[in-house]
């Protein structure tokens, strides 16, 4: 039970913030332990994990069940979407840091390090690199490459793929999206479904690419700078995509059980924002990873 | 004021320690901050003691070279994660709900959630100094190729700035929904105080920053732990793109450290002149200006690590128009106070030492813009003076200001005059004693960093160790004062002050659990 201030809802004293917090410390302090190879680290670290999939249980399920009960105004619903709308631009900036970086390599320290004669003698500027000290780059797609070479992935054969994957998910979560508007329950539930289907497509052939990558093509986050960027760029990514289809299945659950109205649903738009941003994300990607 | 609605039971102040654990009221929030701040702000006071004690003689007495650079190294990442960041979230939490007309945060839960990262994320902190291998030494800066090698200290701080930094986003996407969302009727974007204006701007430039912060850092991580080679030449990478991707967070950080600062005097100084703020909009376009520069100005921390011609005018330029709305505020300042009939309470004396000695700090960032000769300042005690200055004469002068500006509100009583002026007289003469004689070091060449030094230093660190002893433990009357206040004392008006403006001053002292249940008409 809270209290109604000037319309705008206000809650009452909630646990769960405090008891996430907790849960965070736990998963870095044990994922910090693991890096040194300090027994306790694991335990800690899915008790930590544990903890947080708890408090979205709890904390998430509070905010849907009070959302269902109709205590949100329309001011509330505004800080919602302020909200996510800033947490997205967060995210912007931190794949920023890490094209940033991408741009920073291909352009500047690369060509730097192949400039200077004395630097490093014979070493060409070229792109993909392992660096001076790295593998030998030898073209895309080479299976089963010599020990001291690398080969990269093809822009024109999975990656494509997973683009067309991931263009059509934006296109079907807008048609489910226009079908809540219009409250037609089945085709919003189907649409949802067929989303969330192509989101679990793209991640089976990211991870299929991956292990192809360290299989046969050398390719591993030790490959250089080009590793480096590749596996970071395209595995934080794949988190997002994950988290998103994730998001977006709960939602499928929500609307499964009869949730949301036409005029009134943040939470499917927020989880749909989320998605129009990962596949944005990968645009980005696919041009300047895979393609240039 | 406050029409109680609906349902009483929410209007009564919960008990015990779950009131503050799981609270999700502004004030308490706002009090949680506050606190956390002072605390950290005299765990990192007394690893800058520790520092002034070894640099008190030459040669090494107190501590090995290596804690040495891990007490400077916690030293600041606690004074600017742990007091002065938090400290200004502590005023935001308290003071923007009471100065727009809103009830509460828009996003109660999460203000919370914001708080109850620090305490968790410090800890790993301070574990640190604890772990084999001893804390984080490489500067708070954490430039690798030394950051890579260090131990699990290391990755201790990257967890830390991780969480610090997640409890910074949100928190920041918290204020910007309150201030655009939960304004009262009539608070136009033009009509707000100027404190909320700068922690608008400020809340935009921690969700631009920050994440860079988090991104590099975790490319850190990689370096360290997993073969990534970001900042390895042999890898084809650059150690100076960690130096980039840091300072691209890194400058607009010393704006979110300041611009708050410049919040809060813009709100003391009006009261204590009895005039209203001189070129109010003007204040509020240089703020945004001054957000907006602090993008295209980072590599002018790297002056001297080898960057094209062309990089060092680009930023050396555009790192001097910085002075043109910093000079704005400064002169608007001074206009406010022009024939004002002014009185000097605490709060007035703390925002005029920002202003005079704030303007002190930069105008030595003036002369470290100019690149030629920044070669010589560069690494030295001459950059050390220069952002003590800023920081510790910017915002933590102009916190203090706000503590006894607010007080009153807070606890409902006057704090005692004459120990605040104490107080202040203590802090601002012991500060200029431990950092202007900073000044003369670096010139001589000085190198920061380094527990030893020549001989021929030896008179101006003693000078700076026996200020820096004076200061920091002036701090304590600061904390008497507040329990001093809070525990009794004249009782306060809901104005305090002579007629101040502002929606804060409407409310009673103490202010209400719950203010603005109903939104004030604003003209």
């Amino acid at each position: 039970m809270s209290a109604v201030h000037g319309g705008y809802y206000l809650p009452d004293p909630t646990k769960w913030p405090t008891i996430t917090s907790m849960g965070l410390f736990l998963l870095a302090l044990g994922f910090i332990l693991n890096l040194h190879y300090l027994a306790p680290g694991l335990w800690l670290m899915i008790a930590g994990a544990g903890v947080i999939v708890l408090m979205m249980f709890a904390w998430f399920g509070q905010v849907a069940t009070e959302s269902e009960a109709g205590k949100y105004d329309a001011q509330v619903d505004t800080s919602f979407r302020m909200g996510m709308g800033w947490f997205i631009f967060s995210e912007i900036m931190f794949f920023g840091a890490f094209f940033g970086a991408l741009f920073y390599a291909r352009v500047l320290s690369v060509p730097w390090i192949a400039g200077d004669e004395f630097l490093w003698p014979g070493f060409e500027a070229t792109w993909p690199t392992a660096g001076p000290a790295g593998a030998a780059y030898i073209g895309p797609d080479a299976h089963d490459v010599a020990a001291g070479t690398f080969s990269s992935i093809g822009a024109f054969g999975i990656p494509l793929i997973n683009t067309l994957l991931l263009l059509t998910s934006s296109v079907t979560v807008t048609i489910a999206h226009w079908a809540l508007k219009k409250n037609q329950r089945g085709p919003l539930c189907f649409w949802l479904f067929v989303t969330v289907v192509l989101g679990a497509a793209f991640m089976y052939f990211q991870v299929y690419e991956y292990i192809e990558a360290y299989r046969h093509l050398g390719l591993t986050l030790g490959s250089g700078v080009y590793g480096a960027t590749f596996f970071m760029l395209t595995g934080f990514h794949g988190f997002h995509v994950t988290v998103g289809a994730i998001i977006l299945a709960v939602i499928l659950v929500r609307c499964l059980k009869g949730h949301f109205k036409p005029d009134e649903h943040f939470g499917f738009e927020g989880a749909a924002w989320y998605w129009h941003f990962v596949d944005t994300v990968w645009v980005g990607l696919f041009i300047f990873v895979y393609i240039l | 004021m406050t029409t109680a609605v609906a349902d009483h039971h929410h209007d009564e102040v919960p008990k015990g320690i779950t009131r503050w654990l799981f609270t999700t009221n502004h004030k308490d929030i706002g009090t949680l901050y506050l606190w956390f701040s002072f605390i950290m702000f005299l765990v990192g006071g007394a690893m800058a003691l520790v520092i002034r004690a070894e640099l008190f003689m030459p040669g090494l007495q107190v501590v090995n070279p290596h804690f040495y650079n891990q007490m400077v190294t916690v030293h600041a990442l606690v004074m600017i994660f742990g007091a002065v960041m938090p400290g200004f979230v502590g005023f935001a939490n308290w003071m923007l709900p009471m100065m727009i007309g809103a009830p509460d945060m828009a996003l109660p839960r999460l203000n919370n959630w914001s708080f109850w990262l620090l305490p968790f994320a410090t800890t790993l902190l301070i574990t640190s100094l604890f772990v084999p291998g001893g804390g984080p030494a490489a500067g708070w800066t954490i430039y690798p190729p030394l950051s890579i090698q260090g131990g699990m200290g290391v990755d201790l701080t990257i967890f830390t700035i991780h969480i610090l930094g997640m409890s910074s986003i949100l928190g920041a996407i918290n204020i910007i929904a309150t201030i655009l969302n939960m304004r009262a009727p009539g608070m136009t974007l033009l009509k707000m105080p100027l404190f909320v204006w700068t922690w608008v701007i400020t809340a935009f430039l921690l969700i631009a920053a920050m994440p860079v912060l988090a991104g590099a850092v975790t490319m850190l991580l990689t370096d360290r732990h997993f073969g990534t080679a970001f900042f390895s030449a042999a890898g084809g990478g650059d150690p100076v793109m960690f130096q980039h991707i840091f300072w691209f967070f890194g400058h607009p950080e010393v704006y979110i450290l300041i611009l708050p600062a410049f919040g809060i005097i813009s709100q003391v100084i009006p009261t204590f002149s009895r005039k209203p703020l001189f070129g109010y909009t003007s204040m509020v376009f240089a703020t945004a200006a001054i957000a907006f520069l602090s993008f295209i100005v980072w590599a002018h921390h790297m002056y001297t690590v080898g960057m094209p011609l062309s990089g060092e005018l680009f930023f050396m330029y555009s790192t001097m128009l910085i002075a043109i709305p910093t000079g704005v505020k400064v002169f608007n300042w001074l206009a406010t106070m022009w024939r004002g009939s002014m009185t000097f309470e605490t709060p007035m004396l703390y925002a005029i030492a920002t202003v005079a000695l704030f303007t002190v700090g930069g105008l030595t960032g003036l002369m470290m813009a100019i690149t030629p000769a920044d070669f010589q300042y560069h690494d030295t005690y001459f950059i050390v003076a220069h952002f003590h200055y800023v920081i510790f004469c910017g915002s933590v002068l102009a916190m203090f200001s706000g503590v006894y500006y607010w007080l009153p509100k807070w606890t409902g009583h006057m704090y005692d005059e004459t120990l605040g002026k104490v107080h202040f007289w203590l802090t601002v003469i012991s500060f200029n004693i431990t950092f202007f004689p900073q000044h003369f070091l670096g010139f001589a060449g000085m190198p920061r960093r380094i527990p030893d030094y020549s001989l021929q230093f030896a008179e101006f660190n003693m000078v700076s160790s026996i200020g820096g002893f004076i200061l920091g433990f002036s701090q304590l009357i600061l904390l008497w004062v507040v329990i001093k206040s809070i525990r009794g004392g004249k009782k306060a008006t809901a104005e305090v002050w002579d007629n101040p403006e502002g929606l804060e001053w409407t409310v009673p002292s103490p202010a209400p659990y719950h203010t603005f249940a109903t939104a004030p008409e604003v003209r």
